[in-house]
């Protein structure tokens, strides 16, 4: 390849990443600077992060209560599931996946409007947070199932389960013994995709919050409407600083799994959809 | 029964809604007419127009800018190439409202892109609060994802291939059209086919940029809070939803492969 092409394409991946990353550096120094409008001469401040964290720290709190319990729920519902799929090759079967994939492709707005007209009236249920997590356990399933399913199409999972059976193994036996232990990866990329989600999830969310049940990105964008940009900056920083190492676990995982096995679908995983 | 608990979870809270949702939808002023206003009225078609228009030049855009940078990720392993691609992947779970947030950091009222044009001496230059702030979100959303599945695609090409094209005398741009592209087709298509339904259906990136763009996603917003026209929003709502979900099984006969579901 020429060098000049080389070049040329090299600059222009380098100006797309910082498109992406500037202004992440731009929100974080806001965050952390006295004054945005005079700029960094102005000095550096955590009075902005202090502020939100005195403010809205419970946003935060109620964001990483519902991803655990959305993790937990997603677990529960989505690893059997993905056990139950991957052994019935039927068409059924196929149908039923795509049926559960349909919360990601339909949008957000749409969920949540059809919660809200089949569950509005129940009034304890409505403004508590379960109905949040209900929305987010939707939202997020496909992705625990996705990930599991495709640890478990990658291995020869009939083998497996018909030496445990010969040996006397039931199908609970198998499941705790078997196939849990052996899509241990695919569990863990789920996870973190989980909880990545629910976290940032806003969608669904800004329809079926309540004043008392606030999450972390509602929060975010009361700020952003009505606070200074020094203090959705910092309120930003907070998100940042709970969703990047999660981020950054995602690739970690990705990585070698690539190499070692399942090569086509842990790629479909990533793009599998995330909502602005 | 190891399907049961999502079974049940699943319908109970997510096919009776939507039925609950498409009989909400016939249920006010307009009856079942309501669902024909989206083509009929004259303020929700120019919205469903400008939804479109902004997703479809979102995926033409994402899609190049992907395409250059992810096959060029993937053939050339430079030092630093891994980093790059971290880099460029970080924003993948970024949700809109923070999307939205990184737009007015470059083309707000106090934005780098309006503050560098006005030290070159031109006015200040501000487009956050518009459809093509909306625009430069989506684009910024859609390349993490769209990379990833270009670089996956572009792992797969085959080499010799390229190496046959050249030696028969043809051009790179020759090569690029020939031969790079049909191979990466359907991952174009895969990836694009999310783009454009997560364009369409996106809500937390225009609702943080500005009340005023009238894609569909902030009408139904509107409607739903503002007029309290619940009929209105859901019959519109459920149109979204049936459009969004058509891109996909469109994109998914057509790559001919599994397209992740997307929104």
């Amino acid at each position: 390849m020429p060098p000049l092409i080389f070049s040329l394409q090299l600059a222009f991946t380098l100006a797309v990443c910082a498109f992406l990353i500037v202004p992440v550096v731009l929100s974080v120094l806001a965050g952390l600077t006295v004054n945005y409008f005079v700029g960094l001469e102005s000095g550096l401040t955590l009075k902005w992060v202090i502020e939100v964290w005195n403010g809205y720290r419970d946003t935060l709190f109620r964001s990483v209560g519902i991803a655990l319990a959305c993790l937990a729920l997603t677990l529960v519902l989505g690893v059997p599931a993905a056990y139950a799929l991957a052994r019935a090759k039927s068409r059924l079967g196929r149908a039923f996946e795509e049926l559960l994939m349909l919360p990601v492709a339909v949008p957000g707005l749409a969920t949540a409007l059809a919660l809200i007209a089949s569950y509005g009236a129940l009034s304890g249920f409505r403004t508590s947070w379960a109905f949040i997590l209900v929305g987010h356990a939707l939202f997020t399933l496909p992705f625990m199932l996705r990930a599991v399913l495709a640890v478990l199409s990658a291995i020869d999972l009939k083998t497996l389960e018909e030496g445990a059976a010969s040996l006397g193994a039931g199908p609970w036996q198998r499941f705790v013994h078997i196939v849990l232990p052996n899509c241990r990866d695919g569990i863990l990329a789920g996870s973190l995709m989980v909880l990545t989600l629910s976290m940032g999830e806003f969608n669904l969310t800004w329809l079926l919050h309540t004043p008392l049940t606030k999450t972390l990105p509602v929060g975010l964008a009361d700020a952003y409407a009505s606070l200074r940009l020094e203090v959705g900056s910092a309120y930003t920083l907070l998100f940042f600083l709970m969703i990047v190492p999660l981020l950054l676990a995602m690739q970690a995982l990705a990585r070698p799994r690539r190499r070692r096995f399942i090569p086509a679908d842990d790629t479909d995983l990533a793009p599998l959809a995330l909502k602005p | 029964m190891f399907l049961l608990p999502a079974a049940i979870f699943f319908i109970a809270f997510f096919i009776l809604p939507m039925g609950r949702l498409f009989i909400v939808g016939g249920s006010g002023s307009r009856g079942w007419s309501a669902y024909a206003a989206i083509l009929t009225d004259a303020v929700y078609f120019n919205a469903l127009l400008a939804t479109l228009g902004v997703a479809a030049a979102t995926t033409v855009t994402t899609l190049l800018v992907s395409g250059v940078a992810g096959v060029f990720l993937q053939r050339h392993p430079f030092p630093g190439n891994r980093l790059l691609v971290s880099l460029l992947t970080l924003p993948l779970a970024f949700p809109g409202v923070v999307i939205g947030f990184m737009v007015i950091m470059l083309a707000g009222r106090q934005g780098l892109i309006g503050t560098l044009t006005q030290a070159l001496g031109g006015d200040r230059l501000v487009f956050a609060y518009s459809l093509a702030g909306l625009f430069m979100g989506y684009v910024y959303f859609s390349i993490p994802r769209t990379l990833l599945t270009i670089m996956a695609a572009a792992e797969k090409l085959d080499p010799r291939l390229e190496e046959a094209a050249r030696s028969l005398g043809a051009s790179t741009w020759r090569v690029v059209r020939d031969v790079i592209l049909p191979g990466l087709k359907p991952a174009l298509i895969s990836s694009g086919a999310i783009c454009f339904a997560t364009a369409v259906g996106a809500f937390g990136t225009a609702f943080t940029l500005a009340t005023r763009i009238d894609v569909l996603p902030m009408v139904i917003y509107t409607e739903f809070t503002l007029s309290a026209n619940i009929a209105m929003a859901a019959a519109l709502s459920f149109v979204l939803g049936a459009v969004t979900w058509l891109v996909l099984a469109l994109a998914r006969s057509a790559a001919g492969s599994t397209v992740a579901a997307a929104g």
